[in-house]
């Protein structure tokens, strides 16, 4: 009982001090914008926004509210994180085994590439291939067509939009695709460790995502079209592209820098997780005849995989956060749509912060949650 | 006593008025002055550079008609024009700085709208440039007037501003579908401007003006004749201390009465023995000015003396410069402008 106390006061004694700073500044804060004739509240959120974004994936224009302009915003920031995410990890996983790799062409290019992009503040890369690329870019109507219908062009990459016709039956056709490679899969393994037989699991699969979809527009009444971007002028000397998809330059500048500098990082993970796994694992693989690829695959790699996840983690949570520096460059992120101009035009700035705060909270514990379940799903279990 | 201080330092004066002035009704109850008085210098909050308003050469000194308010200030207070400290702001963050304390004045080019003034602790107290929101177009690309505008048309501006919002009226009383690409910064929005990024840029036309001069080559581009909306700028202060509101906003009218008034820094000490009341009361001659404010009899004279009238600082920052040579409506209204101040009596 006593011990049990003993244990408990320090700990009340901490909680009641935190909370007590935590009054302390609430009451302040509260007591001064009371002075300064300033109200506090969340009602703003329903009120018309009256501005324009340039770019969201839901329909938004200024006669939404600031809650609309607030899930623009998010939507941006999630948008721009996940294909970072994506394009930092393939780049970091070849990156990293590049750098282990015995061809020293190959291995340095690595290592001055992970030198070189990780030592430059990422703000001043973003500025760079923000500005660069704008200078870089031809202006539309001097824009030479990529396979004849993709421009790239100073306001934006313009690609052709697909037009589908019965959409969902491809999807379905998709969906069954998938399902019967699970299925095959799970049937595959089983005679593999039963029988020690080998079926050709990959050229099964494939031609099972080829077939399946293809089938649907021989026979199910699918077709798809293409809007290709078409040049309009706009005044003498002033073009741009209509229809199609428009991915604007900021995105573009923004993922590319975002990719490129956390790739790095991901990249040492990746190098320090296959260095982790001891050399008799390789070895003891290559002597019962595993080829190079066998090894890496089979042997290396899952062991490995448990030492990059825990520190690649932290990797995406970095390219989330920092996905705010979009501001810089005018990529309506949430931090330049929300606690840029809807903080601007209300002028609530406890109130968007904090709400801006929570939601960068939000979205970091989520990554976490959703890497550390996959970490213990690859986790060595004991039997 | 007294005399004796004032034969021997000019800066002794100035420190024996303000030990008078701090005894007064006014300052007693204005917090921001007292401070002011105590930590020797006014802050002031300014833009992060817009020649002719405020902007920073290379040594740090401050020039422009907006820093001229502050400096105007600071010679009322505190004797001397240069007791400024400057605090470079972006849109964004100015309303905060000035509600936190940060700065005791802004005056950063900023839009007089209801709800700024009404709903975020803020007070304006006059208006130093009156403004309209203009579009910047290439010279070559033919437009010669919004009309030219066609759907699709990319705008470059700042985010946080009203520009955001007028620019959203105005395209969309038009009819005109657009493309806004909104900066946190001036210069991003000129940089990406001028590469070609936008078909236009638009904000407050003296914006306009005064960027066109970093532009890489400033000829190509044209400002569209059209003005989409008003824009009166003027200092700004916190709500609710009327003591410091009344001194920064009789600092600004000051300035534009001595216009009127024909009296500027070259001629304001002789103006003392003028046959005009007003012109006397305004150079401290006459009458007691300075003690509703808290504030010593020569405090007008002082920020003539030192800063300048309203048109001195105009030519000095902005048609000297090349920025906007022509008045326009930031004319004295006996010269067909609106400037036009309650008389100082």
């Amino acid at each position: 009982m006593n011990a049990k106390l003993k244990k408990i006061i320090p700990q009340l004694l901490t909680l009641t001090f935190v909370a007590l700073v935590f009054g302390f500044f609430s009451y302040n804060a509260q007591l001064n914008m009371e002075n300064r004739g300033i109200s506090f509240g969340y009602g703003f959120l329903s009120q018309e926004s009256s501005f324009d974004v340039q770019f969201s994936l839901i329909e938004y224009d200024g006669s939404h509210s600031y809650f609309r302009a607030y899930l623009v915003g998010l939507l941006n920031t999630i948008l721009v994180s996940v294909i970072g995410i994506i394009f930092a990890t393939i780049i970091g996983v070849i990156v990293g085994i590049a750098r282990l790799s015995t061809n020293l062409l190959i291995n340095k290019a690595a290592a001055y590439y992970v030198e070189f992009f990780r030592n430059i503040p990422l703000l001043l890369q973003i500025f760079f291939w923000y500005f660069a690329a704008l200078r870089a870019l031809p202006l539309p109507e001097n824009a030479e067509p990529i396979f004849g219908v993709i421009f790239l062009t100073i306001k934006g990459l313009f690609i052709p939009a697909f037009v589908w016709n019965n959409l969902d039956i491809f999807l379905y056709s998709l969906l069954a695709a998938i399902i019967s490679i699970i299925v095959i899969r799970s049937y595959a393994n089983r005679l593999r460790e039963k029988h020690g037989k080998q079926i050709p699991f990959l050229y099964i699969s494939l031609g099972l995502i080829i077939i399946l979809p293809l089938l649907t527009f021989l026979m199910g009444g699918v077709t798809l079209s293409f809007e290709i971007p078409e040049l309009v002028q706009l005044a003498k000397t002033s073009f741009r592209f209509n229809g199609g998809l428009g991915l604007p330059p900021e995105l573009i500048a923004l993922t590319l820098a975002l990719a490129l500098y956390t790739a790095t990082f991901i990249a040492e993970c990746v190098r320090a997780g296959i260095q982790g796994v001891s050399k008799g694992q390789k070895e003891a693989a290559a002597s019962i005849g595993l080829t190079p690829n066998q090894v890496l695959k089979l042997v290396i790699m899952p062991q490995a995989l448990r030492i990059i996840i825990p520190p690649t983690t932290n990797q995406y949570l970095n390219l989330t956060k920092n996905s705010s520096l979009a501001a810089a460059i005018a990529y309506p992120d949430l931090v330049l749509v929300f606690a840029g101009t809807a903080l601007m035009q209300t002028g609530r700035a406890i109130e968007i912060v904090s709400i801006t705060m929570l939601t960068y909270l939000t979205l970091s514990v989520s990554i976490s949650v959703l890497m550390n379940w996959y970490n213990k799903k690859i986790a060595i279990k004991e039997k | 006593m007294l005399k004796i201080k004032q034969i021997t330092s000019l800066l002794a004066v100035v420190a024996v008025l303000f030990g008078f002035a701090t005894e007064t009704f006014a300052a007693k109850k204005s917090k921001t002055l007292k401070n002011t008085i105590k930590q020797g210098f006014v802050k002031c909050g300014v833009s992060q550079g817009l020649p002719g308003f405020s902007n920073a050469d290379a040594s740090g000194n401050w020039t422009g008609v907006d820093v001229d308010v502050c400096r105007a200030v600071a010679a009322a207070v505190l004797g001397d024009a240069n007791k400024v400290k400057f605090t470079p702001l972006s849109a964004k963050e100015r309303f905060t700085a000035l509600t936190s304390g940060e700065i005791d004045v802004l005056s950063r080019n900023t839009t007089w709208t209801l709800s700024r003034d009404a709903d975020i602790g803020l007070t304006f107290v006059g208006v130093n440039f009156y403004d309209g929101q203009g579009f910047m177009v290439r010279k070559n690309s033919g437009m010669t007037s919004v009309n030219d505008f066609k759907d699709g048309i990319s705008a470059c501006t700042n985010i946080g501003t009203t520009t955001e919002l007028n620019m959203r009226d105005f395209f969309n009383s038009k009819g005109i579908s657009y493309e806004p690409v909104a900066f946190e910064k001036a210069d991003e929005v000129v940089a990406a401007y001028d590469a070609g990024r936008c078909d236009t840029y638009t904000t407050d036309k003296s914006g306009l003006a005064a960027q066109r001069t970093k532009m890489s080559n400033p000829d190509d581009h044209i400002v569209l004749p059209e003005t989409i909306s008003k824009e009166p700028l003027g200092p700004v202060v916190r709500q609710g201390d009327a003591v410091w509101e009344d001194i920064v906003r009789w600092s600004l009218n000051t300035m534009i009465e001595a216009e009127e008034y024909g009296i500027n820094s070259g001629n304001a000490d002789s103006l003392k023995t003028s046959d005009n009341p007003a012109v006397k009361r305004i150079v401290g001659a006459e009458g007691e000015m300075g003690a509703a404010l808290g504030l010593d009899n020569d405090w007008s004279l002082r920020i003539i003396k030192q800063v300048g009238n309203y048109g001195e600082s105009y030519k000095r920052n902005i048609a000297d410069t090349g920025i906007l040579p022509d008045r326009g409506p930031n004319e004295i209204w006996t010269n067909g402008g609106l400037l036009y101040t309650p008389p100082a009596r």
